[in-house]
């Protein structure tokens, strides 16, 4: 069951096409991940399915609602986690809970117990009367994603969850995603941390310059990059045999890794046996020698055509 | 209900927030003491207290509402916090009437200070007291959206402040709070006409000293379609700037 449905939706400012007649759907009780480089167009349109963005055209529907006429409706189902931790810095973080809650109109009672549970969830239940100003990077995310789901939001948009954070905090982020995903919420996220993606999304939709160019699950998009057989072997010595190795084998591809390593591509099922006789002749110990997997990186590369590298590089430089 | 509630906690998140710091309760005593202290020393004669009061009430007024909304919100955005209200599930009209709130009650505290230092150095009896609570209530409607239509048209805290002296020091000269109109010269008086204050401040004159020039329902109905303007354009504006 399809939980947002984005059709033809398209938004300009002025000449310029952000957002190009972008269709996709999402199901309810997935966790869906928007991925794509800086400026492809992923905060227009979470910014255009959340209500702070009007669309120039299309149409948007969220849990059967119209997602553009009926914003302040929708609005009252989904929970918004920002790419910056937007709370109030003079409160606390239970202050800031309590009042995010009372936005959705819960009663106070409910509300501060809410907040309580939630700041436990989160290990900030430590955290009394400092304001939020003086938390860590971490834990205001946390409480910003907190302040996300006190309203028990049917679907939450999460833009950059793990950004910027230290490792334990980034753990308990992905674990809790996965927890709330499991008690039934949408989840829709935007990372540039592809493991992030890979480890918790179902599905995953491309967007490079304002278009969707694909939307699929995981394993259907690795299948898709899997068009050859990687093996790499790791010797006990430095070695420099690419050019024997192409030679006695000439159907295959061949990259040196290290001075030590090198990987084997091939069409066809690579066997061991003949690499590891051919090693051997050679006077080569083959200390390692092990399947590479195509990860969502590489389909992340080939479908938006960006080096990871870079986009680490740019979204780490922008939260600086 | 639900929208009730939400609104109440934004008004009151606001006062404990901004309104109610040491800092500007500070302002609101010490700025209408400063006025009377300066037309006190200026006088050579002994001073009209009861005469300069309607200008150091609407003056104060007009300071506290512009300065506090102004700045609250201009910060509020800048810190992306403002989003956060933006998001919630409340219209935007509700949502800034919340906002606002907060400035017109700091504003209507704000102008019986002087009122209170007043009643210790000269005799109110004779003051129509329902009127000036209106007149009160009329000039902090229409400063706090003048502060209103000021934080949205700037994106930067110093902006805030600069627009809105743009806007005041020439009220505090032209709206007749201290100078008659009718002794400014005949080219700048169309001028005070246009300027908000002078139907507030008139009120005020009318209720207080009962030497009001314009008809005060004139008065009542400039300064309601002030406000109705000004908070039209404001939220006019928050939807075509901020949820663009």
């Amino acid at each position: 069951m399809k939980i947002i449905e984005v059709e033809n939706l398209r938004k300009d400012f002025g000449d310029f096409k952000a957002i190009k007649n972008i269709n996709f759907s999402v199901n309810k009780g997935e966790i869906f991940g928007f991925l794509g480089p800086n400026g492809a167009g992923k905060t227009t349109t979470i910014n255009m399915l959340t209500g702070l963005a009007k669309p120039t055209s299309g149409s948007i529907n969220i849990s059967g609602r119209d997602g553009i006429k009926d914003i302040k409706k929708v609005q009252g189902i989904i929970g918004i986690v920002p790419d910056e931790s937007n709370l109030y810095d003079e409160m606390s973080g239970f202050d800031n809970l309590v009042f995010c809650a009372s936005l959705y109109g819960i009663d106070k009672e409910t509300r501060e117990r809410k907040a309580n549970e939630l700041l436990k969830l989160f290990s900030l239940d430590d955290t009394g009367n400092r304001p939020f100003k003086a938390f860590s990077k971490g834990m205001k995310r946390k409480l910003t994603i907190a302040a996300g789901i006190i309203h028990d939001p049917e679907i939450l948009f999460l833009d950059e969850p793990t950004t910027g954070i230290d490792v334990e905090s980034a753990r308990q982020i992905r674990n809790m995603i996965q927890v709330l995903n499991s008690k039934g919420t949408t989840i829709f996220l935007t990372t540039h941390y592809i493991e992030d993606a890979e480890r918790l999304c179902d599905r995953i939709g491309f967007i490079v310059s304002g278009n969707v160019i694909k939307v699929s699950y995981i394993d259907d998009l690795l299948k898709d990059v899997q068009l050859e057989n990687i093996v790499e072997f790791n010797f006990d010595k430095r070695t420099n045999i690419e050019k024997e190795l192409k030679e006695k084998f000439p159907n295959i591809k061949i990259k040196t890794m290290s001075d030590k390593s090198i990987r084997i591509f091939s069409e066809n099922q690579i066997k061991l046996m003949p690499f590891m006789n051919f090693f051997d002749g050679k006077d080569l110990n083959v200390n390692e020698a092990k399947i590479i997997r195509p990860s969502l990186e590489e389909v992340f590369v080939k479908v938006t055509g960006l080096e990871i590298d870079k986009l680490k590089k740019e979204k780490e430089g922008k939260k600086k | 209900m639900k929208k009730f509630l939400a609104f109440w906690n934004i008004l009151k998140k606001d006062m404990k927030n901004y309104y109610l710091k040491p800092p500007n309760i500070s302002w609101g005593i010490i700025f209408p003491i400063s006025w009377t202290l300066m037309f006190f020393m200026r006088s050579t004669s002994d001073i009209d207290i009861r005469g300069i009061l309607p200008g150091v009430m609407a003056l104060s007024i007009l300071f506290g509402t512009t300065s506090m909304l102004a700045v609250t919100i201009t910060f509020e955005r800048k810190s992306r916090s403002f989003e956060r209200l933006l998001l919630a599930p409340i219209s935007l009209n509700l949502l800034m009437l919340a906002k606002t709130t907060g400035a017109i009650l700091f504003g209507i505290v704000n102008a019986f200070i002087p009122v209170i230092f007043a009643s210790f150095l000269t005799d109110l009896s004779g003051v129509n007291w329902f009127l000036v609570l209106f007149g009160i209530i009329l000039i902090a409607l229409t400063s706090t959206f003048l502060g209103l239509f000021i934080a949205v048209s700037v994106s930067e805290v110093f902006e805030a402040q600069t627009f809105s002296n743009f806007f005041r020091f020439p009220m505090m000269f032209l709206c007749g709070l201290f100078i008659p109109i009718e002794n400014l010269p005949a080219f700048i008086r169309p001028v005070s006409y246009v300027l908000p204050l002078t139907y507030g401040a008139d009120i005020l004159k009318l209720s207080i000293n009962s030497d009001g020039s314009i008809h005060f329902l004139i008065s009542i109905g400039v300064l309601v379609a002030y406000s109705l303007v000004l908070f039209f354009i404001s939220t006019n504006n928050i939807k075509k700037k901020w949820i663009y």
